[in-house]
């Protein structure tokens, strides 16, 4: 493999090359597409990815939703159709139970599903919201940007039962002008007034809570509506390695038994499982992942390919001037390592300009896409991919030179330098 | 320099084998000129190929500068052409993405001859065809004459023992074949050997020795009286 270093080797292939310049750049255009396609191609599809993450980066990825409905069978000696309503205790029993639940959060709330907002005023404005009764353990679930100097609801607020809220950001919109700090001015909510503690900030990608939610302590709301021990939902996170679809199977069992409702009851409960749809929408980037990744090689492929066809058909050209190359003394080995280091050395390049090129358009993709609304982030290939392109483009250049070459060998000086 | 004793060689045409070489003998001394003359079909050109290596004989030997040339695989027979034989052709054959100057040293360079060592050979012997000026020019840019005067330089680099011309004045006029000619008898009077197929007299006149081949056979082998070509100059 001496050959290989030698300065006078890369000489002579460099000359070969760079003086066909048409072949020379016909034959780089083909490899070039291929390995700008996989970069293209699978940077896009690590842009998605990158996308996705950070949309469900807000939110505890393997969390579900769940609440009561009414039952749709009779049991126990209940009939059909009985309302069911979720109680405190049942999360202690849940947390109890389920160790696969690493938080869970029950809310009741005002102003969704169908229920009347909540009329908020302050002095001249005034706006409808929903309103909900949390506990500080939801921003485990759902991270809340809270700006300016505000905070969240703490555990102080829910022992002392405190009239304090958090506005969203529209609802702050709605109810301030633009200046002013809204962080410990008092709103009129219903007919309570309460101390502004906090904005949260829509968070950018998935979240639970829109920008006109408005958050106060789980026990102001209790005692505000006399709510008792009833609850509208519960947030869970489970831990970041068990199976999401399991626990929350195992919720709605545990669920039914505590509620007694016929376990075959599909309809008492209901959830949302945000786990199921992030790990079906990371399947989806992942195949588009793996998409790419065989759309790119074999265009990479197709691009070898047809590095081998115009080496070949250009040995068949230069029979002539191979013929003279063995007369003048180079031997069968010789004219095969030219050959074939042609081939590798085209491939190379190509691939190079290829990479530099998919680089530069990732590059021009993440700066149209950085500031518009769509779950793409950062499109970029990991460096193993691009050196394993790289591996593959050189072992295949070394393969399919060696068709050509092997043709330039079995031609015989004699008939190579006969006169046409 | 050269010994050829009994040299057969036929060509296999589907069913029927073509006899080309019936029984050669056939001596060269150092320092000959010798002209190889027979019309088409006669065998010169494959005696020619067979004493470049570039061909097998059937029967008989061929020793060059007393090593037996037989049985050569494709590798050692690179060797031996690249040490023992500088070769020029009918159709130039330099290789037209090259200047020169590296066609001169394209035979060094498989000789593994350092880079620099190449390129002042190169321009020496380019100097010494009279084209030291053109030696940066690519063969398009030269005339027949000057491109086989760089085939003769190129021919020349290696330093071998044997230079083989294969019709050099084929692709010439008459006044360019008499200026290659003129170099070449120069080239002979410093020593060298040469063997030059050729089918036009004048150009054999120029030799010192005409071997003449008809139907495969020597029918005529004779010293000759040289005529110098720098008379029509």
């Amino acid at each position: 493999m001496g050959f290989l270093f030698d300065r006078n080797t890369w000489q002579e292939i460099f000359g070969s090359i760079s003086k066909n310049r048409t072949r020379t750049i016909i034959t780089i255009i083909g490899v070039l597409w291929g390995i700008f396609i996989y970069i293209a191609l699978s940077g896009a599809a690590k842009g998605l990815d990158n996308g996705f993450d950070k949309v469900f980066k807000t939110v505890a990825i393997n969390s579900m939703f769940v609440w009561a409905q009414s039952t749709s069978m009779p049991y126990d000696g209940f009939k059909t159709g009985r309302p069911l309503q979720l109680k405190l205790e049942d999360v202690q029993t849940i947390q109890n139970r389920i160790p696969e639940v690493q938080y869970i959060a029950p809310r009741i709330t005002q102003g969704n599903f169908g229920s009347e907002p909540v009329y908020t005023v302050r002095g001249q404005k005034y706006g409808s919201y929903v309103l909900n009764g949390d506990y500080p353990i939801y921003t485990k679930i759902s991270t809340k940007k809270i700006y300016d100097g505000g905070r969240f609801i703490n555990q102080e607020d829910i022992e002392q039962s405190r009239k304090v809220i958090v506005i969203g950001e529209r609802v702050e919109q709605e109810l301030y002008t633009k200046d002013e700090d809204p962080v410990g001015t008092w709103i009129r909510v219903g007919s309570v007034y309460f101390q502004v503690i906090g904005v949260h900030k829509l968070a950018q990608g998935v979240s639970f809570d829109s920008d006109t939610a408005m958050f106060i302590p789980f026990t102001t709301y209790q005692k505000l509506y006399n709510s008792g021990d009833n609850i509208g939902y519960m947030c869970i996170a489970a831990y970041d390695n068990v199976d999401v679809v399991q626990v929350e199977k195992d919720i709605k069992t545990l669920l039914k038994n505590i509620h007694r409702v016929d376990p075959e009851d599909e309809r008492a409960f209901g959830s949302f499982n945000l786990g199921e749809v992030f790990s079906k929408t990371m399947g989806f980037a992942d195949g588009l992942t793996f998409m790419s990744l065989v759309v790119g090689i074999a265009t990479i492929l197709a691009g070898v390919i047809g590095i081998g066809n115009i080496l070949l058909i250009s040995v068949k050209e230069r029979t002539k001037e191979l013929g003279v190359r063995r007369a003048l003394g180079a031997t069968p080995a010789e004219v095969r390592n030219q050959i074939v280091m042609e081939s590798v050395f085209l491939t190379l390049i190509a691939g190079i300009l290829g990479i530099i090129l998919g680089a530069g358009v990732l590059a021009l993709i993440n700066s149209f896409t950085k500031d518009i609304d769509f779950p793409y982030t950062n499109p970029t290939v990991p460096i193993p991919y691009v050196i394993g392109a790289l591996v593959i483009m050189v072992v295949l250049g070394t393969l399919i030179g060696l068709i050509p070459a092997q043709r330039a060998v079995s031609i015989r000086p004699i008939e190579a330098l006969r006169e046409e | 320099m050269i010994e050829i004793k009994d040299l057969h060689k036929s060509y296999k045409m589907g069913k029927n084998s073509l006899h080309v070489l019936k029984g050669i003998n056939f001596n060269v001394e150092e320092g000959e000129l010798v002209a190889i003359m027979g019309s088409s079909g006669s065998g010169k050109s494959t005696l020619l190929n067979i004493l470049g290596m570039l061909d097998e004989l059937d029967e008989g030997s061929y020793t060059l500068d007393g090593v037996a040339i037989k049985n050569l695989n494709e590798t050692k027979a690179a060797q031996y052409r690249n040490k023992f034989l500088g070769f020029i052709f009918q159709s130039f054959n330099l290789i037209n993405y090259k200047s020169a100057a590296e066609n001169v040293a394209l035979p060094l360079y498989y000789q593994k001859v350092a880079r620099k060592e190449r390129q002042e050979k190169a321009l020496k012997y380019l100097t010494q065809v009279g084209l030291k000026e053109w030696a940066g020019h690519l063969p398009s840019e030269l005339s027949g004459g000057q491109k086989q005067r760089v085939a003769i330089a190129r021919a020349m680099a290696a330093e071998p023992k044997v230079l083989l011309a294969d019709e050099p004045t084929g692709a010439l006029d008459s006044k360019t074949s008499y200026e290659v000619m003129d170099l070449i008898q120069k080239i002979n009077d410093q020593g060298n050997t040469i063997l030059i197929v050729t089918h036009e007299p004048d150009i054999a006149d120029m030799c010192k020795r005409i071997v003449h081949l008809k139907d495969g056979v020597i029918i005529e082998d004779k010293k000759i009286e040289q005529v110098r070509a720098s008379k029509y100059v």
